[in-house]
């Protein structure tokens, strides 16, 4: 296991190991409420990991500053900030995936993927690491919902990025692109995450048998 | 997983009854109403029937085979979910249908909470209801029967649809015989009723799930109708209410356990269809209804669960 207390460490620890979406189960509100679509699941992941990496940094360095009693409105704060910017941002760039993603680019500042970073990691370690921590945690979410929208977008619609990928005769299933299709996605992803985690941890575990 | 099965004191009777017999009562029971959907469809129905059976089947068999898990094939299960699933079939569906319906009940429904037993919801209802979600225009049609204007004729108004603006439209033996626009399995109430009280009377299901569900629905629609009674009937006999209480509703592993629980079961299940059918966008609320109380039943099953004489209540 790589240490959390390097830059590398705590990237690679948000991209793979503690996955947000996999492993640590957060933000599951946009996971579930916009990965109809893979571009969706791209701007989504993209945007909350610039706000992650921000507040992350950001808070990592108020960190001996802010009182413990105010640190939630304090973090908001902070967090509203990046996500209002991005927003504008989205709007005025990118209008179109703005318009798809809607009011999720907004509740990003209630996302509790960057609470429970800004929590558990950045109020605790120097602003490196808790760029790394951002930066792995983001791309580990954008990285898993991508991979969820293109699953949903292909069966629900027979296309990813908008590639029509299905032959023609190929009739979209609808519930892909609602909210219970997503459940159904997720839950088998999830069982095909822990199934390759329990074949790695017995691999290890036979290794250390053979070295002992 | 014994201690919550036992539900009444002892001394028990150990009954021959196995999992394989029930089942292959329930495919007894079942086959009035399928020989009717193939004489009322033709050849498409069996064409249905054939690929749904024959999917669930081969779908339980390859998952265990897979996963090294003890073949449970044998115990007909799997053929009684692929016969509901395409008695929820409408005659003009695709043959990829009740495939994909087919897999979604056994792997999705069934065997990944934990195979037979441990499904929380009916699993040929939760296919259908998936499908019927995804492809709307394929499963939500109602294709006439063979003798009145052919299966091939687009869809027309079901008798549920018909009644809502003029119940004098429906003539009251042709939803008996099943001569009306509907899903394979639903339509014909006699063949239901007979699979129906051959189960209760060989005490395979408890009468009082039925009765309640289609009791329910009955009272409600007297009430709200200003008694009127010739709608009230032709409202229990249209529609998949019939199929649904004998045959749905009654499914064990996701009906209560308990008599009061399982009045509770068709109470519920009796209004929600009413309160689909008379108020909500859909044709027919019977499965939704269903598959509502399906989920209610831990709940149902936590509140109705028989005391032991004597025993002092728990405080939580």
């Amino acid at each position: 296991m790589l240490k959390k207390d390097t830059f590398l460490g705590a990237f690679l620890n948000g991209l793979i190991y503690e996955n947000p979406t996999f492993t640590l189960m957060l933000g599951m509100c946009p996971t579930l409420g916009i990965t109809t679509a893979a571009m969706n699941g791209v701007g989504m992941g993209l945007a909350t990991t610039v706000v992650l990496v921000f507040s992350n940094l950001f808070i990592s360095m108020l960190r001996n500053i802010i009182p413990d009693k105010v640190r939630i409105p304090s973090y908001i704060v902070i967090i509203a900030s990046f996500v209002t910017m991005i927003d504008l941002l989205m709007q005025a760039f990118l209008p179109s995936l703005r318009a798809a993603l809607g009011t999720y680019i907004q509740l990003i500042v209630v996302n509790c993927i960057i609470f429970a970073r800004a929590e558990s990691f950045a109020a605790k370690n120097p602003p490196i690491q808790a760029i790394g921590d951002g930066l792995g945690m983001g791309l580990g979410f954008t990285w898993a919902i991508t991979l969820l929208s293109c699953i949903r977008e292909l069966i629900g619609s027979g296309s990813i990025f908008g590639f029509r990928l299905m032959p023609e005769a190929y009739q979209p299933m609808a519930i892909m692109n609602q909210v219970p299709g997503g459940f159904i996605t997720l839950g088998i992803l999830l069982i095909l995450v822990n199934m390759i985690k329990a074949a790695i941890g017995r691999h290890n575990q036979a290794r250390k048998e053979e070295l002992a | 997983m014994q201690r919550h099965l036992t539900i009444t004191p002892s001394p028990h009777v150990r009954d021959r009854a196995s999992t394989k017999n029930i089942m292959q009562e329930v495919c007894l029971a079942l086959a009035p109403a399928g020989i009717a959907s193939v004489i009322l469809f033709g050849a498409a129905a069996l064409k249905l029937i054939c690929f749904s059976v024959l999917t669930c089947v081969l779908t339980e068999y390859l998952y265990q085979l897979i996963t090294g898990h003890k073949s449970t094939v044998g115990d007909w299960s799997a053929v009684v979910t692929g016969l509901m699933l395409a008695y929820n079939l409408p005659a003009t569906a695709p043959w990829w249908i009740p495939v994909v319906g087919g897999v979604i009940a056994i792997l999705l429904v069934k065997q990944m909470f934990g195979g037979i037993g441990s499904n929380f919801m009916n699993p040929a209802l939760t296919a259908r209801a998936v499908l019927f979600i995804s492809w709307g225009g394929l499963v939500a049609s109602y294709p006439n029967t063979v003798y009145c204007g052919g299966v091939d004729t687009i869809s027309s108004a079901t008798p549920l649809a018909l009644m809502a603006a003029d119940p004098s439209q429906v003539k009251f033996m042709d939803l008996l015989l099943g001569n009306v626009p509907g899903i394979l399995g639903e339509t014909c109430k006699i063949a239901l009723l007979l699979g129906g009280a051959y189960l209760i009377i060989r005490q395979i299901i408890d009468w009082r799930i039925p009765a309640c569900f289609i009791g329910t629905v009955f009272v409600l629609y007297l009430l709200t109708s200003g008694f009127n009674f010739e709608l009230a009937v032709k409202e229990i006999f249209a529609g998949g209410l019939m199929l649904g209480a004998f045959f749905m509703a009654t499914d064990y592993a996701t009906c209560p356990l308990s008599r009061k629980g399982r009045i509770l079961m068709g109470l519920g299940c009796g209004i929600f269809t009413f309160v689909i059918r008379a108020y909500a966008n859909y044709p027919e609320g019977t499965s939704f209804a269903i598959l509502f109380m399906n989920v209610l039943t831990p709940l149902i099953d936590r509140y109705t669960m028989p005391k032991c004489f004597g025993e002092v209540k728990k405080h939580a």
